[in-house]
């Protein structure tokens, strides 16, 4: 259960990432802004989904669906009815919090397979659901809804997309934050126990069932939070945007990340988002076939995910320098 | 000549070892038993016997081959048969079926037949139960399954895991006679782990006395058998 | 109440396909508690080999064959190379490596056939010869998944090898200690289903022609109807399969339309799932503190 405890170290790399992440947008491209955007709205969704598979050890193969209702209720909202978009983001929060939390209910009584089929089927209805003729009105059909982007308040003076940028790290350094305080407090070491012995979990007194729906709300509600902020950062939803494809690109974020890791998830974000590039550039003719084989390597490489190999390789090298430093002070003696 | 020869064997599980520089042989045609209380490592000699443990360090010869490093499906062919812990039963497989898994290795159609009918005059009950589920046996029969099994694969050395554990005594007394019975007709050498130290020392000419995964004691099973320790610590009076 | 036979019967004949792949599905997760979500592509590549056989002038059945064969030994070398690596790895991981092998089949396919749509050829007749129902190419397809599943339980039933298979799959310490190789059993494992899935594919790249992604559909309908029958239960798969083809046929031709048929068959499934948790056929869990 490594990065869940604070010591100075690990402190000082937080800082240091958060600052770094602070300055990125003022050294790199619009673009290159943009795709790394992208990876905090991957991060925050990933973080949900570790959350209740990684964590809990419930596999949802349909986190894509919950990602997109949070998109499609931040463009309604914005398109239909003028809110603003900071607005949006805690309200598609919420509403997907209720849908985790009701899906989270009959979940209860699938296991492995089973439920991950169910999640499944979730994902993969959505696309199809958007699309459906009674909703258009809303959704825009298989036309989508374009919205636009938000200029920088206060007047500040930066571009949008750095404002946006910004605007995302915040929320992601905040949904951050409550995650490590839920994880490491007795709700998240019930988590865990549910995972790892239900049976003993329930007879220490855990309500079980209490907690699997709460994680699966919780864990919905993080991913709509990302949809919401990927709706606006792309400033365009449609159905096709949230095939099931995208739900298994979570799960692979995830285990790729690490599972049950927090700060897995922007390993398995930073995966998603470039990966894919990358493949594309190595081969034009079969670019899915690169991204394949990138996976069995990592997963041939790291079988413990990115988290578990930087943690090892951190073992061994602090390990190391403290063999230097005894040897060094046996020495003096 | 010893069967089987083990010396300075060393094995456990994860990073901590349960068994230290562990010695020990069994005779051609031998019985020798190694006796400990709970926990003391007689399931891991076994295991580690057999190639099932990765940790598994030392020298391990099997009738002038050493095997350590082995495959466990390699050492079993050279003939070892295992009656392992929880008997190992295929629960799903009828009885015959089970018989038929021991023998898989053997293409001496004619030797395996007069094999079945040698298993079925050692323990009749299973020839009664033998189109049945193995799941559905009861413990002992279970136990006499474990055992015809092994003995289908027609082997040079038997190792058996506490066969008596959890059965009642009558069945226990059974099974120790038709152990006796196949060492002398089929002169399969064994080796013998057990908890009831009595039991297994009438059987067994050699002993040993496992305590936390060091051999602390071995010598013929008599004079073991005479030892005021063993006595005290073993059988109880 | 012609044009609902008629639906029964080719539902019917799609549910035989959806059978023989949850069959394979079923063979790999008896013996690894894994389900393989490649098997489908796996499948498609084979169709994809038999057709370049065709094209290139072998007679129908001579193709077939082959392609059978070839597909054996493709699963078996995944499974060997690839699959045993993992063989400890937590479930998520496997499932990470089905979808690595699930994106490079595909694009593979697609690099080296390209993505456009194929006719591939029935070796059964076109007039029907079944009367009205039922096409000839359907009773084709449902008389070779019977000879397919009849031939695969007389295999397991009968033969050494398949005892050896079975013992492996239920208890692979106990096996090893028979002297099995369960290695290879494992391998023997992946080919045949391997093999099944080639057939499947054969049999229905017909109905929805060929292309890269004519299987991400049947194998949803597959794992569906494997999970119905009880994952590790193969007479549930074949009874799920036939469910599972009727049920999709009827929803699309009478209740929801095609658009939405995949959604509500699913829905159904795990409405029958939250009932009935292990499925229809499954043995239920017993679990050990």
């Amino acid at each position: 259960m490594g990065g869940l405890y604070v010591n100075r170290t690990r402190l000082i790399l937080v800082a240091l990432v958060v600052v770094l992440a602070c300055a990125l947008p003022f050294v790199l491209s619009s673009y290159r802004v943009f795709q790394f955007n992208m990876v905090l709205v991957y991060a925050i969704v990933l973080l949900g989904l570790n959350m209740l598979t990684g964590f809990n050890g419930q596999i949802s193969l349909g986190h894509g669906a919950f990602y997109a209702i949070g998109a499609y209720v931040a463009a309604v909202l914005m398109d239909h009815w003028g809110v603003p978009y900071w607005v949006t983001v805690p309200v598609a929060g919420v509403i997907c919090f209720i849908a985790g939390f009701l899906f989270g209910l009959p979940a209860l009584r699938l296991h492995g397979h089973y439920l991950a089929l169910a999640t499944f089927a979730l994902g993969i209805s959505m696309p199809q659901i958007l699309k459906y003729k009674g909703l258009e009105e809303w959704t825009g059909g298989v036309q989508g809804i374009v919205i636009l982007k938000p200029e920088a308040p206060f007047g500040l003076n930066i571009s949008q997309d750095q404002w946006l940028y910004l605007f995302t790290l915040i929320i992601a350094l905040v949904m951050f934050w409550l995650a490590w305080n839920l994880l490491r407090g007795r709700i998240g070491r019930a988590m865990v126990a549910i995972r790892d012995h239900p049976i003993a979990a329930e007879a220490m007194g855990i309500d079980v069932a209490a907690v699997k729906t709460l994680t699966f709300g919780v864990s919905a509600l993080y991913a709509g939070v990302g949809g919401a902020l990927g709706a606006i950062v792309v400033q365009f939803v449609a159905p096709d945007s949230f095939v099931a494809l995208v739900s298994i690109t979570f799960l692979i974020g995830i285990v790729i990340g690490g599972l049950a890791s927090i700060s897995g998830v922007i390993y398995g974000a930073l995966f998603i988002q470039f990966v894919p590039n990358i493949a594309d550039e190595i081969s034009k003719a079969a670019p899915w076939a690169v991204y394949g084989l990138f996976l069995l390597a990592f997963i041939f490489l790291a079988p413990a995910g990115i988290a578990g190999f930087v943690r090892a390789l951190w073992a061994r090298l602090t390990t190391g320098s403290t063999r230097k430093k005894r040897a060094a002070q046996t020495q003096e003696t | 000549m010893p069967i089987l020869e083990v010396s300075g064997l060393c094995a456990g599980y994860g990073a901590s070892d349960v068994l230290h520089d562990v010695s020990f042989s069994v005779e051609q045609g031998g019985i020798t038993t190694i006796l400990g209380a709970n926990g003391a490592g007689k399931t891991t000699v076994l295991r580690a016997l057999c190639g099932m443990l990765r940790s598994a360090r030392g020298s391990i010869v099997l009738d002038q081959v050493q095997v350590n490093g082995k495959a466990t499906e390699s050492i079993v062919r050279l003939g070892v048969g295992h009656v392992p812990d929880g008997r190992g039963t295929f629960m799903n497989l009828t009885t015959e079926e089970n018989l038929r898994v021991g023998a898989m290795t053997r293409r001496d159609k004619a030797a395996v037949a007069a094999d079945f009918e040698r298993v079925f005059s050692y323990f009749p009950r299973l020839k009664e139960r033998r189109h049945q589920q193995a799941g559905t046996l009861s413990g002992g029969e279970q136990q006499m399954l474990a055992i015809s099994r092994a003995l289908m694969l027609n082997p040079r050395l038997l190792l058996l895991d506490e066969p008596s554990f959890g059965l009642a005594p009558l069945v226990v007394q059974d099974i120790f006679r038709i152990m006796r019975t196949i060492n002398e007709v089929q002169k399969v050498a064994i080796l013998l782990v057990e908890q009831n130290a009595s039991l297994a020392l009438d059987l067994a000419s050699t002993a040993y006395i496992l305590e936390t995964g060091r051999v602390v004691m071995s010598g013929p099973a008599h004079e073991l058998r005479e030892a005021e320790s063993v006595r005290k610590s073993y059988l109880g009076y | 109440m012609e044009a609902f036979l008629h639906q029964v019967f080719s539902g019917l004949a799609n549910g035989a396909i959806y059978a023989s792949l949850a069959l394979a599905l079923v063979m790999i997760y008896q013996s690894t508690h894994h389900i393989n979500f490649a098997q489908g592509e796996l499948a498609m590549f084979s169709t994809y080999l038999a057709w370049a056989m065709i094209n290139a002038g072998l007679p129908y059945w001579a193709a077939f064959g082959l392609t059978v064969v070839a597909s054996f030994f493709i699963g078996l070398i995944i499974e060997r190379a690839i699959v045993r690596r993992v063989a400890d790895a937590p479930v998520l991981t496997v499932v990470v490596v089905f979808i690595a092998l699930l994106v490079i089949l595909n694009s593979v396919t697609g690099w080296i056939f390209t993505y456009t749509i194929k006719v591939f050829p029935s070796p059964f007749p076109e007039e029907p010869l079944f009367g009205p129902y039922i096409s000839s190419h359907e009773a084709g397809v449902v008389g070779v998944s019977i000879f397919v599943l009849v031939t695969l339980f007389l295999f397991f039933r009968f033969t050494p090898l398949g005892l050896a298979m079975r013992a492996t799959a239920e208890n692979a310490v106990s096996s090893r200690l028979a002297g099995i190789r369960t290695g290879w059993m494992l391998a023997l494992g992946w080919g045949i289903a391997a093999a099944i899935g080639a057939i499947a594919g054969m049999m229905v790249a017909p109905i929805v022609y060929l292309d890269p992604n004519m299987m991400s559909g049947i194998l949803l309908y597959a794992i569906a109807a494997a999970l119905m029958g009880g994952i590790d239960s193969p007479l549930g798969a074949v009874i799920g399969g036939l469910t599972v083809g009727v049920l999709e046929n009827i929803m699309g031709a009478y209740v929801v339309g095609t658009e939405l048929k995949l959604t509500v068959a699913l829905v159904v499934i795990i409405g029958v799932l939250i009932f009935k948790p292990t499925g229809l056929f499954g043995r239920s869990f017993v679990t050990r503190v």
